[in-house]
C-alpha cells in the first residue's frame, strides 16, 4: 500500500523536473487500442498454431517486411514494435537509423504489401491518435 | 459446492487446457520450424496465449476458492509483455549480425537471405554507429 502511494505521488511531485515527458492521451483511443491488440493476439495465436501444425516447412511463405513509419516519437515506435512482436506471426527485428522504417519478419503471409498496409492501418493510425 | 464454483471450475479447466495446448504447440514449433527467425515466432506464441490463459485461470481460482485476491498475475502479464519483445528483438539483431558476417553455417536455413533496405539510410543494427 505504501509502495502504491509513493508510486503515484512521487511522479506527481517531480513532474516539473521532467520537461520531455512523453505525452500520452489516456482515453477511449488507448482502451480501444488495447482491446484490439488483445483480440489480435488471440486470433493470431490460432493462425500460427495452424501454420505450425498443418503447414510443411517448405511451403512457409516467410517475408521480411519494411514498414515505413508515420509515428515519430520513440515511445510510439517502441509501442508499435512491441505490438508487432507480441502478435504471433510477426517479429519486429530492427529500426532504420533515421527512425523512419521498421524491419519486421513475418512467418506466413500471402501478400507482403497488403500485410504492411494492414499493420499501418490497424495499429499505427491508432497510435498516432494516442501519442500526439 | 455452489453453481458459481462449478462454473468457475469448468472455466479454469478449459483455460488450463487451452494454455497447455498453446505452450505445447509453441514448443513443437521450436522443434519443427526451419530457421532461427521462424523459430522466434514459436516462442512468442507460447508466452502470449500459453502463459496468458494460465494466469487468467489463476486469477479466477483464487477469489472463488481461496477467498484471496492478488494482483500478482497482472504484474506477471505486464512484465512478460514488456520483456518478450525486447528479448526477441535482441535475438533477431544478433542473428542479423551473424548472417551478414557469414557466421551461420546453414545458409539454406533462412529462406530470404538478404534483408531488404529501408527507403533511405540503413538499418540501425548495421549503420547506426555513424
Amino acid at each position: 500500500m505504501l509502495g502504491l502511494l509513493f508510486g503515484v505521488l512521487v511522479p506527481i511531485f517531480t513532474r516539473r523536473f521532467w520537461p520531455d515527458r512523453p505525452r500520452l492521451r489516456v482515453g477511449p483511443a488507448l482502451l480501444g487500442y488495447l482491446a484490439i491488440v488483445l483480440r489480435d493476439i488471440v486470433v493470431a495465436n490460432f493462425h500460427v498454431a495452424f501454420v505450425i501444425l498443418a503447414r510443411r516447412n517448405r511451403d512457409l511463405r516467410t517475408h521480411w517486411l519494411v514498414i515505413p513509419l508515420d509515428v515519430r516519437s520513440p515511445e510510439a515506435i517502441t509501442a508499435l514494435a512491441g505490438t508487432i512482436s507480441l502478435t504471433p506471426g510477426t517479429v519486429s527485428s530492427d529500426v532504420s537509423d533515421d527512425g523512419r522504417a521498421l524491419l519486421v519478419h513475418a512467418l506466413d503471409v500471402q501478400d507482403p504489401v497488403a500485410e504492411v498496409a494492414r499493420i499501418k492501418a490497424r495499429y499505427e493510425s491508432r497510435l498516432l491518435r494516442i501519442f500526439p | 459446492m455452489s453453481v458459481m464454483q462449478l462454473v468457475a471450475e469448468y472455466l479454469i479447466a478449459a483455460l488450463l487446457v487451452l494454455g497447455g495446448a498453446f505452450a505445447l504447440v509453441g514448443s513443437w514449433g521450436l522443434a519443427k520450424l526451419p530457421s532461427l527467425m521462424t523459430r522466434l515466432h514459436g516462442s512468442t506464441k507460447a508466452t502470449t496465449l500459453g502463459v496468458g490463459s494460465c494466469l487468467i485461470a489463476s486469477m479466477i481460482y483464487f477469489p472463488v476458492f481461496a477467498d484471496t485476491y492478488s494482483a500478482h498475475e497482472l504484474l506477471i502479464t505486464l512484465f512478460l509483455f514488456i520483456t518478450a519483445p525486447v528479448a526477441a528483438h535482441m535475438v533477431a539483431k544478433a542473428h542479423l549480425h551473424r548472417q551478414r558476417r557469414g557466421l551461420d553455417g546453414e545458409r539454406a536455413d533462412d529462406i530470404p537471405d538478404e534483408v531488404p533496405p529501408p527507403a533511405q539510410g540503413g538499418w540501425a543494427t548495421f549503420d547506426g554507429a555513424r
